[in-house]
């Protein structure tokens, strides 16, 4: 027998644990996304994935404002910074024609991931390019549409109460059009509640990134905007600026206009959470994905916060999707391991876990769970948001087309300039020219 | 000077015997390459930092070049970008709030400059404390002073409101500054003002440091009255100066991004789109390079022809 001295068999070990945890440590990859709620819940559901697989999660979570900015162009410079990345959806087409994202179609037929899986909407908006082809560059990972927030607390005044329905001759009660949304936007509107003079709602007027398109088209698609004609792809006119689009583009500035807390001029996200929880509004217009936040929020959480859609327009009730699919960045390096975190990431059990954090799950075995709708007290409102959601372009050169929108709504709503129909034949103008610039028309 | 010259010789001959590079090393090297040496790191970095990309830029200018679209073949399209560029009305837009906000800005800044300057010229007590104190602004980040102005001017909690509305006597939450289309340009105007004053009173204060105390004795013998000495000593005297600092703000005016950037983002609407943020936009969101590039040109000959113009003007003043 060979009798190996202590201190070599010490070193020996001590070797064999330094190259492990150098090994480990090279195993590491890094996601890239926003910096809101939902990313401080996925880095906690990420912790199961290190534990099972031992490769460590690092994150790059960019604030909403330059989050597009920021990430297109590190894909653009073909960067290596993100191994995975929750896009927005409207990168999707973008992304696949730059070749950004890996193709996910054999790998999801390999470990058999199906695309049936998952709610056929968010895997159009999420995953699919060009839309309605089975082509998959991301899995739906964050499913989103904008919903709204009301004061319940407010809303059972019992003085209130009286004092709307004698004025309107209906029950005080979450509008279900967008005729009551103003008409009880107005009625809140200049009251003092608790000691403090309150506004009606807050709506998305942000100038800089995508914020007020993402709050008109909840008016718009209700009155009857669409992107272009279902049966000439890319012709706008007549369908961007259809009558029904120009009034509903005053309906958003009528509300804006009436009931919005002064000041809030260029505000997104972050401002109508202020708005709410500081108890400035009755309404609110945001994102699905702060609604468990602002459900546990000491408050205006728990009793005091009810949950409604989109209203419904003379031409239909839609609601503006928002989102995102998680893809693998082609130019990775460690593309294998992403694609390990999507296969863990796909699993139901996972998916339950990601909406139970306060994530919102795209899964069928989710979201069509029998105790789904009692799940959260938003649930109900989601499901039904899931049905009737619509995006925006999601072309390649959708930036384009969404600061040609953003300049031509918010020079009519804020600025007051022209007339809604004047707004929409100028973007109309505007996107005629990115499409033709870009080939796709004469 | 006989032992110089025979040391020189020597040194010739010894050269001339040993081989080229030796011989180099022997003579040395000549005022001019020793010159050139100098300043060749320069030039190369001149080169490679503004000349090459002014080229570049030039070149692109002609192309429909999208940098997002890298994959896709770059065609040349001649004058294409500036003719969209010089006929498109928000272009025109743009320009038109610049203009009034170089004016309008400068002229502020001038007025409120030279008068802190002729405060602190007086010499009175503690006038290095205040001079340091008013230097402040000036000293920050755009950055920093951006964030704090649209932090002081919300109308729910910024402390602005509330100061006007004690003298105005309106609700301190009834208007808002950068949200305002009436008020947001005036707004930017004021914080740029309030940044970049100080940059005016200092130049102006060199000017008036400069005057000699006996033209002022002079005109005082003459019984010149106060008026009569601003306008005839001070003034004149002062006005190379204060061209200058026009002539410096502005060109940092015409340029001006950071600030409003901040402030209002060209909003509301496009009210206070400076012709840099519309720039910015093209360029960087939506990855019109070639187009952009013919905008940068069309801004930088813009602010390269007037400061030649203005230049001429300034010599003209000096020389009377």
């Amino acid at each position: 027998m060979i009798r190996m001295p202590a201190a070599a068999l010490a070193s020996g070990v001590f070797a064999l644990a330094w190259a492990g945890a150098a090994h480990a440590q090279d195993k590491t990859l890094t996601l890239c996304w926003a910096a809101w709620d939902p990313a401080n819940a996925l880095v906690e559901l990420g912790k199961d994935f290190t534990k099972e697989t031992g490769i460590q999660m690092k994150y790059e979570f960019v604030p909403w404002t330059s989050y597009a900015d920021r990430f297109i162009n590190e894909l653009n410079s073909h960067s290596k910074l993100c191994d995975l990345i929750i896009g927005d959806s409207q990168w999707i087409g973008g992304s696949a024609e730059n070749g950004h994202y890996i193709k996910l179609n054999d790998f999801f037929d390999k470990e058999h991931i199906s695309m049936d899986d998952f709610m056929p909407a968010t895997v159009v908006a999420y995953s699919e390019w060009p839309k309605n082809t089975p082509n998959y560059w991301a899995l739906p990972a964050m499913a989103d549409a904008v919903g709204w927030t009301y004061r319940k607390d407010w809303f059972a005044k019992p003085e209130l109460r009286a004092e709307f329905k004698q004025k309107y001759g209906r029950e005080l009660e979450p509008p279900k059009t967008w005729d009551e949304l103003i008409e009880v936007a107005k009625f809140f509107t200049g009251k003092e509640i608790d000691g403090k003079k309150v506004y009606g709602t807050y709506i998305y007027t942000e100038r800089g990134s995508e914020g007020i398109t993402m709050g008109v088209t909840n008016a718009m698609y209700n009155y009857g905007f669409d992107y272009d004609d279902p049966k000439h792809p890319y012709h706008m006119d007549g369908f961007v600026n259809s009558p029904g689009a120009a009034k509903g583009l005053e309906v958003y500035k009528e509300l804006y206009k009436c009931c919005q807390p002064p000041g809030l001029t260029n505000a997104y996200m972050q401002e109508g959470l202020d708005a709410f929880k500081s108890g400035q509004v009755a309404m609110q217009m945001n994102w699905f994905a702060f609604f468990p936040g602002l459900s546990k929020d000491p408050n205006v959480g728990g009793d005091k916060i009810g949950f409604f859609v989109n209203p419904a327009g003379p031409k239909g009730q839609f609601s503006q999707l928002g989102g995102q699919g998680i893809s693998v960045v082609s130019y990775s390096d460690k593309k294998d391991d992403a694609l390990k975190y999507i296969k863990w990431f796909a699993q139901p059990a996972v998916q339950q876990k990601w909406w139970e954090l306060g994530g919102y799950s795209a899964a069928k075995s989710v979201v069509q769970a029998p105790g789904f709708p009692a799940s959260q007290p938003f649930a109900p409102a989601f499901l039904t948001t899931m049905g009737f959601m619509k995006d925006f372009w999601a072309e390649p050169l959708y930036v384009d087309l969404l600061l040609d929108m953003q300049k031509r709504v918010h020079d009519y709503v804020v600025a007051d300039k022209g007339t809604a129909q004047q707004a929409l034949d100028l973007l109309v103008q505007d996107w005629t020219k990115v499409f033709k610039d870009e080939g796709k028309t004469e | 000077m006989a032992v110089q010259n025979q040391a020189d010789a020597l040194v010739n001959r010894i050269a001339a015997r040993t081989p080229g590079r030796l011989a180099l090393q022997a003579r040395g090297l000549s005022d001019r390459a020793v010159a050139w040496l100098f300043i060749a790191p320069t030039i190369a970095l001149l080169l490679a930092i503004n000349i090459f990309p002014l080229i570049w830029a030039i070149r692109l200018s002609f192309t429909n070049y999208k940098s997002n679209l890298g994959r896709l073949p770059i065609k040349f399209i001649g004058l294409a970008n500036y003719a969209n560029i010089l006929t498109d009305a928000d272009v025109w837009h743009s320009m038109q709030v610049t203009a009034r906000f170089v004016v309008c800005s400068i002229a502020l800044q001038v007025v409120v400059g030279f008068a802190l300057a002729l405060l602190i010229n007086r010499g009175f007590r503690s006038h290095g404390f205040w001079t340091t104190v008013i230097l402040v602004p000036m000293m920050l980040s755009p950055a920093v002073v951006g964030n704090f102005w649209t932090l002081l001017l919300q109308p729910q909690i910024g402390p602005f409101n509330y100061v006007v509305s004690f003298f105005a006597g309106v609700p301190p939450h009834s208007f808002s500054m950068i949200g305002d289309v009436e008020l947001a340009p005036w707004t930017i105007v004021l914080v740029d003002s309030w940044m970049w004053t100080p940059y005016v009173m200092l130049i102006c204060l060199a000017g008036l440091r400069s005057i000699p105390d006996y033209i002022y004795e002079a005109a005082e013998i003459d019984r010149a009255s106060q008026w009569r000495q601003f306008w005839s000593i001070t003034l004149p005297m002062v006005l190379p100066f204060l061209m200058l600092a026009v002539l410096f703000r502005a060109i940092e005016a015409f340029k001006m991004f950071d600030l409003v950037n901040l402030l209002t983002s060209g909003g509301p609407g496009s009210t206070t789109e400076l012709a840099s943020i519309t720039l910015k936009r093209e360029a960087f969101e939506k990855w019109r390079t070639g187009y952009s590039s013919a905008f940068a040109i069309i801004l930088f000959v813009t602010v390269f022809g007037a400061a030649n113009i203005y230049v001429k003007a300034l010599n003209r003043v000096k020389r009377r």
